[in-house]
């Protein structure tokens, strides 16, 4: 079994490689083949599983050396693989979510007559996701991470004809590689502390370096986790990134990529559990973008934007989770997981309602569409039900228990952390019914434009997936529930222990429903009681900063952008005027000193002679002065 | 004494540009093929190198030595390292891809009727040939002397192919750019004669040096090291850092190190796509190969001595480079900072003193001789088509030619060193193999990878993508055969050497191993060193049995 | 008489001449006065030959004297085409040779 873990990579790597290169030949099919090879991975995947099941919880663990990769003296990394139950929980979902949304995206990219080069790029995308998640060192890791980011990359600015896909692109991908910067620091650390940087040997010995060198790696960690994931400070490009394709939105940034941080943390626990002071950090970071992205969901009338703020806000959530350590890892994963199917199934749902209105996305120019789009509806307002935590439905389970693990965190920390979880609680289902309500219920706002869309159900290629999501959406928290199988298949690679919460478990449960339904009563007061206006009016100052991405864009235009432009213009000028001034000063200098020599050289003879006897007298008398001495 | 290799694989590009320089007026394209012709056999006796030379075998290999002037002890002395073999393969391999994308470069400077006394064509390939003579020769040459007259005399060709068939886009007209093109030969050849006489100036020191103390003197890399091994050679400390100074000052100028750069933005900027990665891949690449060799090998203790002013210096660079990068407004001269970001990299590499900072820089060498030349040879693809070098005058290329994009987004990828393409290896290697012995150094290099995506990047989005607006972008044609010919497989070499550098790593590996023993230095230990570093020694992190089927 | 008084002699000769060379700028006489000047050095080479008492300064001479009538041959040649084509021979009109 070992050795098909490489052909999970291997079929998505083949299928970008053909699509990417094979030219015009493959416009007509070769998004079928992109498809197939995705499908082709899921099935392997769900075979390794069912074949893991098999076996007893410490035997799960699978690991296939491909080769050496880069062997310097004592610097050695490998192609390897290493397939264990975390590893195998987001091959499943990776693979599954994103065969799902290669179906769908075989529908939504009908008209696009680059069809084909977008279902390379999302091959190249599960390809390096899968690299991700299956690297069994943290320098292949890398390798998986900066993929995935160039993917993104290629995916936000697939329509690069309009510049501002273009620029969003950029940003990403910048904004990445400053996270990145950090990965490959902590790798540097694990190197000097440890002469190794596989999981393995690190994280069972990371208990022997000192705490300081931890805090270090961990934090370089956090910093890394925080540019994918879009954790603040690092949370800029991830609204801007709503530039691309839906789908795209939809497996990249919402499901799967954006949660890679989660899974570093979570891989990297041993390092962070004997690093106190770096797991603070990870919990109020965590807090921090749980409230941000909440807040910046409630403002935005982009229906995108408005998910991609929730995004943030449900990833704070696990990057909270995983910041309590053994007592949140498996909820951080469980809440991933079913995110990943709520959040996707949201994203397409948008599309759907997009595909419909003539890509039209602001959301007070919709209303009203039940009618039109039944199963869209149906689907969407599954997944809201459950982002917003409704009793039965996946994203109760698990966010219930994100809540549990921060109030056992214990004391005042325990407190605050358990306040935040719930206020946002509040603030999530305010935010999604604000978007419930405005796509589907209330006035059809969108008739009487200049262009007026005919909403339409989308095909079935785009409404299957929905479907299939929304049963995930459903069922999956339960099931991960009953008798805490989750927690159990997790526990060998996350450990496990159970908190102790000040507040009971009937308690907590019983507060996060009041909370929520707060939240959906306020929005229903505001967007569902009285009618929606067609343009934004210009609400409270908070409003207005939330709209602005509560002003990070400015802070990072007046802290970072404009110091840097300054700088740039100056070393430019400072190496035209000043570095290549001395040269050619230098040069002037010498010809200056020429010119002045030859006017000595003036051409009259009797000048020369002048020279030729002070010379010679000159030398008569040097001799003559010598002798004497 | 058997088949000299080296010697033949340096010849016959010499000889192969005596003869395109020989061919008739009329027969221009018979001059091109037979370039081609030349450099690509060449690279199969390059290749014939790598083979021949055994990695665990002794530290110079298919060596040769001649008496060459007995007066002054100047052998003609040849062999390889792991090192010296891989940049020499490096030479032989852009050289054919450089002719084959400069194919129409000389066509413009043509005479409307065949002129006996004027063949650009037959010149310009066979000034390239000679370069590639003296590079190869210079990789190979162990004899201080002999080196240091490759060193010089590759700067002559390099002044005609700057001066004479520089590119002929320029934004202010004919006339400026003439100009603008012997400013720029002018200021190489300057400069780098300036460097080359102060190393001549410590090549005679060595002489006077050598032949004080071993009775006789002598130039030979390998005698003095043995010398210096058995301790009959020792320097004064003063003599001896000034000696490394005087190499050190010129190979400065030749990599280019802050702040003796600023030749190189001119010389690639002025000169044609094809000459500029001429200078930049291969040229350049003498400088850093000449520390890693001479300085390093001959001064241990002066090296150590400067070690952190030239550390300061690379950190310089690669911000500095970067930084200016960024703020280019011209493609090719966006390039030129970059490179200069990059050999910061490599000199960082060198000196930090480390098996993985040295690996890393020799891997750095081949693999930004690589991407550079993919991401050069396709701007100046484009830059052909538009006749324009300004970044502003492009905008949406994406949409017109596709392919022509592509290749230009992954050289661009390369040079911001994403893991997958070759020159990732390198730079993480340099970057933690500085970080083990210089930890502030090793951070503050490493920002540098970040400025690296922000130049390339805004390069790309700048111009191609967007909405097309300009009729003169409309028309620009995507890739044609001979140029995808001439970028595919370079692209493939960089995918190639990022999943597999052990292929290269295992030749240098050995060489670096000696050059750090010639420096005395061992690599700093781990803190917490875990015993054995592969995975399946290790149980499963699982202490809490079983857990049940979900 | 002593033969230094020769030397002397030949001292005085030189030095008209150079300062002939000097000032003048007729091109014919600045020419007489290097001539002069070549002699004073003869005189000086026979007068140090009588005091030495050997005959190696008497042979210099005659090689002065034969490189000095070489010279005038090149020189007056030189002059006359001056003097043709500028109509002047003053020294100081031709200044040509300069940088």
């Amino acid at each position: 079994m070992e050795s098909l873990i490489g052909l999970l990579v291997g079929f998505p790597l083949l299928g970008a490689a053909v699509l990417l290169c094979g030219g015009k030949r493959l416009e007509k099919t070769g998004h079928w083949l992109g498809v197939v090879l995705a499908g082709a991975s899921f099935v392997l995947g769900a075979v390794l599983f069912f074949d893991m099941l098999g076996k007893s919880a410490d035997e799960r663990a699978l690991h296939q050396h491909l080769f050496s990769w880069v062997p310097v003296e004592s610097f050695q990394a490998d192609v390897a693989f290493q397939l264990d139950q975390l590893a195998m929980t987001f091959v499943l979902l990776i693979t599954g979510v994103g065969t799902l949304i290669h179906i769908y995206s075989v529908g939504y990219m009908e008209h696009d007559e680059r069809r084909r080069r977008f279902f390379g790029y999302l091959n190249l995308f599960l390809a390096a996701m899968l690299l991700l998640v299956l690297a069994d060192n943290y320098l292949l890791l890398y390798v998986g991470w900066e993929g995935v980011g160039l993917a993104s990359y290629l995916l936000i600015g697939f329509w690069q004809h309009k510049p501002s896909a273009a620029v969003a692109a950029k940003k990403a991908f910048l904004v990445n590689r400053v996270g990145d910067a950090g990965l490959a620091i902590a790798i540097f650390l694990m190197f000097t502390t440890f002469g190794s940087f596989a999981f393995a040997p690190v994280l069972s010995n990371a208990t022997e370096a000192g705490e300081g060198k931890l805090t270090a790696i961990g934090l370089m960690l956090l910093l890394a986790a925080c540019g994918k994931s879009a954790q603040v400070p690092l949370q800029s490009w991830l609204g801007d990134a709503m530039e691309g394709p839906t789908p795209v939105s939809a497996l990249i940034h919402a499901a799967t990529m954006v949660t890679a941080g989660v899974y570093l943390i979570t891989r990297s626990g041993a390092i962070f559990n004997a690093a106190p002071d770096a797991q603070t950090v990870v919990v109020v970071v965590g807090a921090v973008t749980l409230l941000y992205g909440a807040i910046v969901g409630c403002a935005k009338d982009d229906i995108k934007k408005a998910l991609a703020g929730s995004t943030m806000s449900q990833i704070g959530y696990m990057v909270l989770a995983a910041g309590l350590g053994p007592i949140g890892y498996a909820f951080a994963i469980m809440h991933l997981v079913t995110h990943g199917f709520f959040k996707a199934g949201l994203f397409l749902g948008a599309g759907s309602v997009m595909h419909g209105m003539n890509d039209e996305v602001d959301m007070r120019r919709y209303g009203g569409l039940r009618k039109y789009m039944p199963v869209t509806f149906v689907t969407f307002g599954l997944g809201y039900l459950a982002i917003i935590g409704f009793p039965g439905l996946s994203g109760f389970f698990s966010k219930d228990q994100i809540i549990e693990a921060a109030f056992a965190k214990g004391g005042t920390q325990g407190w605050i952390l358990g306040a935040v979880t719930l206020l946002g609680a509040a603030i999530t289902a305010y935010y999604m019914t604000r978007v419930m309500l405005m796509t589907f219920f209330g006035e059809e706002r969108w008739r009487g434009q200049a262009n007026e869309p005919h909403p339409h159900e989308s095909p079935k290629s785009m409404t299957i997936p929905m479907i299939v999501l929304a049963f995930g959406s459903v069922f999956a928290g339960g099931l991960f529930k009953i008798g805490e199988s989750f927690v159990h298949w997790l526990e060998p690679v996350t450990q496990f222990e159970h908190g102790h919460s000040p507040l009971s478990a009937p308690v907590v449960t019983g507060a996060t429903v009041v909370t929520m339904l707060i939240g959906v009563g306020a929005a229903w007061l505001q967007y569902g009681r009285r009618p929606v206006p067609a343009e934004a009016p210009r609400g409270s100052l908070l409003t207005r900063a939330a709209r602005r991405d509560l002003l990070q864009d400015d802070l990072n235009h007046v802290a970072l952008v404009l110091p840097g432009e300054y700088l740039t213009r100056g070393l430019v000028y400072v190496d035209n005027k000043v570095v290549d001034g001395a040269v050619n000063g230098t040069a002037a200098a010498f010809g200056g000193l020429s010119g002045r020599t030859r006017r000595l050289q003036n051409g009259f003879v009797r000048s020369y002679a002048v020279s030729m006897f002070g010379g010679a007298a000159i030398l008569v008398a040097a001799t003559l002065l010598m002798r004497a001495v | 004494m058997s088949f000299p290799l080296l010697t033949v694989t340096a010849a016959l590009p010499a000889v192969g540009a005596i003869a395109t320089a020989a061919v008739p007026a009329a027969k221009k394209s018979a001059a091109k093929w037979l370039a081609l012709t030349v450099s690509t056999a060449t690279l199969a006796l390059a290749v014939a190198v790598l083979v021949r030379f055994d990695p665990g075998g002794a530290r110079y290999q298919l060596t040769e030595s001649r008496p060459w002037i007995k007066d002054f002890g100047v052998r003609y002395e040849v062999g390889v390292d792991g090192i010296a073999a891989v940049l020499i393969a490096l030479t032989a391999l852009l050289v054919p891809f450089i002719i084959g994308a400069a194919w129409h470069d000389a066509d413009e400077v043509e005479p409307s009727r065949p002129n006996r006394r004027w063949r650009p064509t037959q010149g310009f390939f066979a000034l390239m040939l000679a370069v590639e003579a003296m590079v190869i020769l210079s990789f190979a040459a162990t004899d201080v002397f002999l080196f240091y007259i490759l060193f010089e005399a590759m700067l002559i060709p390099m002044y005609f192919l700057i001066g004479g068939f520089g590119d002929r886009a320029h934004a202010a007209g004919e006339e400026e750019g003439a100009k603008q093109r012997s400013y720029a030969a002018v200021k190489f050849l300057l400069y780098n004669l300036v460097g080359g006489l102060i190393m001549l100036a410590a090549v005679v020191g060595l002489f006077v040096v050598t032949s004080d103390q071993l009775g006789e003197g002598t130039f030979s890399l390998q005698q003095i090291t043995e010398a210096r091994a058995d301790g009959g050679f020792q320097l004064d400390t003063n003599i001896e850092r000034l000696l490394f100074l005087g190499f050190f000052f010129a190979f400065a100028v030749k990599a280019p190190l802050w702040p003796l750069h600023t030749w190189l933005p001119n010389a690639m900027g002025e000169s044609t796509a094809p000459v500029a990665v001429l200078i930049t891949a291969v040229v350049d690449k003498v400088g850093t190969f000449a520390m890693l060799r001479f300085c390093l090998g001959l001064f241990p203790e002066a090296s150590e001595w400067a070690t952190p002013v030239v550390i300061a210096l690379a950190l310089v660079s690669i911000l500095y480079g970067a930084l200016l990068a960024v703020g280019q407004r011209d493609m090719k001269r966006l390039i030129a900072y970059a490179s200069i970001s990059h050999f910061g990299f490599i000199i960082l590499g060198i000196f930090a003193m480390t098996s993985q900072g040295q690996s890393g820089a020799t891997l750095y060498m081949v693999f930004h001789g690589v991407s550079t030349a993919a991401l050069m040879l396709v701007a100046g693809f484009l830059i052909s088509r538009r006749g324009s070098r300004l970044i502003a005058d492009y905008g949406g290329v994406q949409k017109v030619a596709p392919v022509l994009a592509g290749t230009f987004l992954i050289g661009g990828l390369a040079t911001l060193s994403l893991p997958g393409l070759a020159p990732f290896i390198s730079e993480f290697l340099v970057l933690v193999g500085t970080f083990s012995r210089y930890p502030v150094a090793g951070i503050v290099a490493t920002s540098g990878i970040v400025l690296a995506a922000l130049y390339v990047l805004l390069m790309y989005q700048r111009t191609m993508t967007g909405p097309v607006e300009k009729p003169e972008v409309r028309a620009i044609p995507d890739l044609r055969v001979r140029e995808l010919a001439v970028v595919a497989p370079l692209i493939a070499l960089l995918i190639f050497f990022g999943v597999y550098p052990k292929s290269l790593t295992d030749i240098v590996n050995p060489a670096v191993e000696h050059t750090m023993s010639d420096v005395q230095k061992k690599d700093p230990k781990p803190d917490h060193p875990v015993a054995d570093k592969r995975w399946f020694d290790y149980k499963p992190v699982d202490d809490h049995a079983g857990g049940d089927h979900k | 008489m002593s033969p230094v008084n020769y030397v002397y002699l030949a001292a005085l000769l030189f030095t008209i001449g150079a300062v002939g060379v000097l000032i003048r700028r007729n091109a014919i006489v600045v020419f007489m006065c290097v001539e002069l000047m070549l002699n004073a050095a003869n005189l000086t080479l026979v007068a140090f030959s009588r005091i030495h008492g050997n005959l190696d300064g008497q042979i210099m001479a005659f090689f002065v004297m034969v490189v000095a009538a070489a010279e005038v041959v090149v020189g007056l040649a030189i002059i006359v085409m001056l003097y043709r084509s500028r109509h002047s021979a003053s020294v100081d009109d031709a200044s040509l040779m300069k940088l």
